[in-house]
């Protein structure tokens, strides 16, 4: 609606609206683009001509998969986000980190407890954190990802719950961290433990399972699966959310 | 009075005796012991090579964590975090060109370090602050009869820079012990070293020192050794299997943290004593006298 309307005003002879045609330039794989300045890194790459087939998913914020790092020309300062939610200015310089390798270690929830011999077992390489802080500058999330991997050296299996529980496992933490220590994985870990241990036990969870289970919510889940894709997505963004 | 208090992680884990015994036995003599709502590791070690400024974010973030909360000093009761925060203290109060830098690394932090923090050790509070005579007074359970070697070690006194007393006869907890009504023994190996680390690579040579330190307590008629220490405590304790398995003539003895016979001797709830999370058990020595 936005373009119809500054393309009219276009043909009308009157001034386009400086909103929407203001162009930017930023660098996408070395390669100078003028991009509209109210995109997105995400949206920018692709007005660009690039197809993204690792780095997104979710394009909310949410999935962690369009991790990016750019400069600013001028600027010493490295800087992080994430492609899909975070908006262009004049003269970044990006780069897409589509996925960072780590090494998932397999556990048995079962056979660990949710304390400090946990960390030892799966991830030790947390002990060689030098509190650099350089985790938390990185964080998208403004997580404080030092302080849960502080929690995780003692052991406090519901702090680091509780610190890192916005964390979408974006990777760039561990790509910056200069001890190698792979944060995200040691939150999952540290969730699985309270899920498992720490977690209050909710009585209202058993009812409601026991209601799905006896098929309370069939028809309601048929004519949702009726839907087709607008009056889905109408439903999806009018729901409640808390 | 009201103190800030970093623990450290090991207090947090394998040595919460230690912890639940400093906050509890403080809380008896009238200490209000605020732990720090922010802290980090200390960085366990202090790093010797004068260029290594990555080792020195560990503790001197610590001690903005402390200027954050609008405190000039706070106190450890770890012997290890007392030393390795200490000496980083002095370290950057030396070298402003290296602070600067650590300053503009942790640029995200708003509270600048200009080394106007004052680390304490808990022995320190006790003498200078509290008073072993207060102590004295505030006795609920009297240690009598309990004889106990003070173990020192390195890092309480080592270097002399942080030395919280004499470097080669260190006092402080036999006149703690005393205040107690306990009997401190002669001691001449209490700032012998444990071995430290090399417990890790080298279990038998930790076994060796504990033979010998723990011999040398034994020689004084020791019922229990105290520490400051977790490692010390790992060390002399844990390795007892090892020194028992090695040397014929080994006696066993049991190791406990000053602010558990502290926590004994104030009539603290004995839950703080968390003797569990002890390879010697203490229990048969203090339950002779009458003390659990
Ligand atoms: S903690 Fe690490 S992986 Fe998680 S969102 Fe922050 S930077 Fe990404
Ligand atoms: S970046 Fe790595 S070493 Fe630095 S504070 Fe974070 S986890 Fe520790
Ligand atoms: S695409 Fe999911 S967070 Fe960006």
């Amino acid at each position: 609606m936005g373009i119809a309307k500054s393309a009219s005003a276009a043909a009308s002879g009157g001034l386009s609206d400086p909103a929407i045609d203001r162009k930017v330039t930023v660098y996408v794989m070395g390669k100078a683009c003028e991009v509209p300045a109210t995109a997105t890194i995400m949206g920018a790459i692709e007005y660009a001509g690039h197809q993204i087939i690792r780095g997104a998913g979710c394009r909310e914020g949410y999935c962690g998969a369009c991790a990016t790092i750019y400069r600013m020309s001028g600027d010493y300062k490295i800087r992080t986000g994430l492609a899909c939610t975070t908006m262009v200015e004049e003269g970044m310089v990006l780069a897409q980190i589509p996925s960072v390798p780590a090494e998932k270690v397999v556990y048995d929830i079962e056979k660990l407890k949710p304390n400090v011999s946990a960390v030892q077992q799966t991830y030790p390489v947390v002990f060689r954190c030098v509190a650099c802080n350089t985790c938390t500058r990185s964080c998208p999330q403004d997580i404080r990802v030092m302080d849960y991997v502080q929690a995780a050296k003692r052991g406090d299996i519901a702090a680091i719950t509780e610190l890192s529980y916005y964390c979408v496992a974006c990777g760039l933490c561990m790509l910056r961290c200069p001890a190698e220590i792979t944060q995200p994985l040691v939150a999952t870990l540290a969730k699985r433990l309270y899920g498992r241990y720490l977690s209050k036990n909710s009585p209202e969870l058993a009812v409601r399972v026991g209601a799905v289970a006896d098929g309370r919510y069939d028809a309601e889940y048929a004519e949702l699966m009726a839907l087709g894709r607008s009056a889905l997505s109408d439903r999806y963004y009018a729901r409640d959310t808390e | 009075m009201k103190l800030s208090y970093y623990p450290g992680c090991t207090l947090k884990s394998h040595a919460r005796n230690f912890d639940e015994s400093t906050v509890a036995s403080m809380a008896r003599l009238g200490v209000e012991v605020k732990e720090l709502d922010r802290w980090n590791c200390c960085g366990t070690v202090h790093g010797l090579a004068s260029d290594d400024l990555m080792h020195r974010m560990a503790p001197i973030t610590n001690l903005i964590r402390v200027k954050e909360e609008s405190a000039n000093a706070f106190m450890t009761s770890c012997a290890m975090c007392y030393n390795t925060l200490k000496r980083a203290n002095q370290a950057v109060r030396a070298d402003a060109d290296a602070l600067s830098t650590i300053n503009d690394f942790l640029s995200l932090e708003n509270t600048k370090y200009t080394g106007d923090v004052e680390v304490l050790h808990l022995l320190e509070i006790l003498r200078d602050q509290v008073g072993f005579e207060k102590i004295t007074s505030l006795v609920k359970r009297p240690l009598k009869g309990l004889r106990v070697a003070c173990y020192y070690g390195c890092l309480l006194v080592r270097p002399e820079s942080v030395a919280i007393d004499d470097v080669e006869n260190p006092t402080v907890m036999e006149k703690l012990v005393t205040a107690l009504g306990a009997t401190p023994v002669r001691f001449p190996l209490k700032t012998e070293c444990c071995g430290a680390y090399h417990t890790v690579g080298q279990p038998e040579l930790i076994a060796d020192r504990t033979n010998r330190i723990l011999g040398n307590a034994y020689d004084g008629a020791a019922d229990v050794v105290v520490v400051s220490c977790p490692l010390c405590a790992y060390n002399l304790d844990h390795r007892q299997q090892e020194a028992r398995r090695i040397y014929s003539d080994f006696h066993p003895l049991p190791v406990l943290y000053f602010t558990q016979l502290m926590s004994i001797a104030l009539g603290c709830d004995n839950a703080v004593l968390c003797f569990d999370l002890h390879h010697v058990d203490p229990q048969p020595a203090l339950a002779g006298l009458g003390l659990v």
